[in-house]
């Protein structure tokens, strides 16, 4: 069973069932970690891209904006796998529409689930990380909270939001050895950049620079690296993982 | 459970987490000057406490407690 396995570092990634989040699972998988992911609707389509010989992904099913499901997701990895020693706060969603159409409830619904689930998975985690001395919690931010996106009022709000937390959260926690860093992504090809329809994901590609959307693995490259001991000396950090397109924001 | 036991659990709490000796755990010890801890170190010495003592400290109480003295009437009054 996976607890048994002595190497590696437990990581639990939230929202880990598809997109960027599974393939920051499967990376960390791959370093040899012990990984944990939570997901809503959908559990991992094992053992689509997983190397048959890591150990399997702990699937927990946890809705972020229920904090009693944030807290049995923990008490369940802990018992399993132990206490989380990377915390990857990926969960999100949208609800785009434009402003002068947005129901308070979709507001709310997104800055629920995208900026107080990672409010509710860090503050979980964040209590045996300071008692450890070390931990790495990296959240995943979006190139929209700072280039805006029309029709993502909510979504770049929450997004933004992120920063904030996790520039002051990094200040709390640095002298435990805590790191918090952001993750950026610009267009991704997942079912979220999907939902978009084809013209605003053509035009969405003609500003990036680098002229084509990122893979979910170019994302989780970054992730894996902000979680790495290569990168102990950032926190706080912004990484934006864009092909270019916020550059200088 | 005797003051004298109470007071040794409280302390035993403040070593672990404080990572200090136990005699420099004295009702007069100020946190931040004598224990040399920072805020993350009470939250985490309340939680500790709340945890071992089963009971809850509010955010407001917390004002104004400086001394070991202060923080331990705080606990064992809630006993």
């Amino acid at each position: 069973m996976a607890g048994d396995k002595t190497g590696g570092r437990v990581v639990l990634v939230t929202g880990g069932s598809r997109g960027i989040g599974l393939a920051c699972a499967r990376r960390f998988q791959a370093l040899g970690d012990r990984v944990a992911i939570t997901y809503r609707r959908a559990a991992v389509p094992e053992p689509a891209g997983a190397d048959p010989d890591s150990p399997p992904l702990v699937a927990v099913s946890c809705d972020v904006t229920d904090p009693a499901q944030v807290e049995a997701a923990f008490e369940n990895v802990e018992k399993t796998l132990g206490p989380v020693e990377v915390l990857v706060a990926n969960a999100g969603i949208t609800k785009d529409m434009l402003l002068l159409r947005m129901k308070e409830e979709s507001w709310s619904e997104v800055i629920d689930t995208n900026l107080t689930g990672v409010y509710r998975t860090v503050r979980r985690a964040l209590g045996p990380m300071v008692r450890a001395h070390g931990g790495r919690i990296v959240i995943v931010s979006s190139v929209v909270g700072f280039l805006g996106s029309p029709g993502q009022v909510n979504y770049g709000a929450s997004k933004a939001g992120l920063v904030g937390l996790a520039r002051s959260l990094a200040r709390e926690v640095g002298s435990r050895g805590i790191t918090v860093n952001v993750v950026a992504p610009g267009m991704v090809d997942t079912d979220m950049i999907a939902a978009l329809g084809d013209q605003r994901a053509d035009q969405l590609r003609s500003m990036v620079p680098l002229g084509r959307a990122a893979t979910p693995d170019e994302v989780a490259g970054a992730v894996v690296f902000l979680s790495s001991d290569d990168a102990a000396y950032v926190t706080g950090a912004v990484l934006p993982v864009d092909g270019g397109l916020a550059m200088g924001l | 459970m005797s003051d004298v036991a109470t007071f040794e659990k409280f302390k035993a709490c403040a070593v672990e987490v404080l990572q200090v000796p136990e005699d420099k755990v004295v009702l007069e010890a100020r946190f931040g000057d004598d224990l040399d801890a920072d805020s993350l170190d009470l939250v985490e010495l309340v939680m500790a406490l709340e945890e071992a003592f089963d009971v809850t400290v509010e955010e407001s109480e917390l004002e104004n407690i400086e001394t070991v003295g202060q923080a331990y009437t705080l606990i064992s009054n809630k006993l």
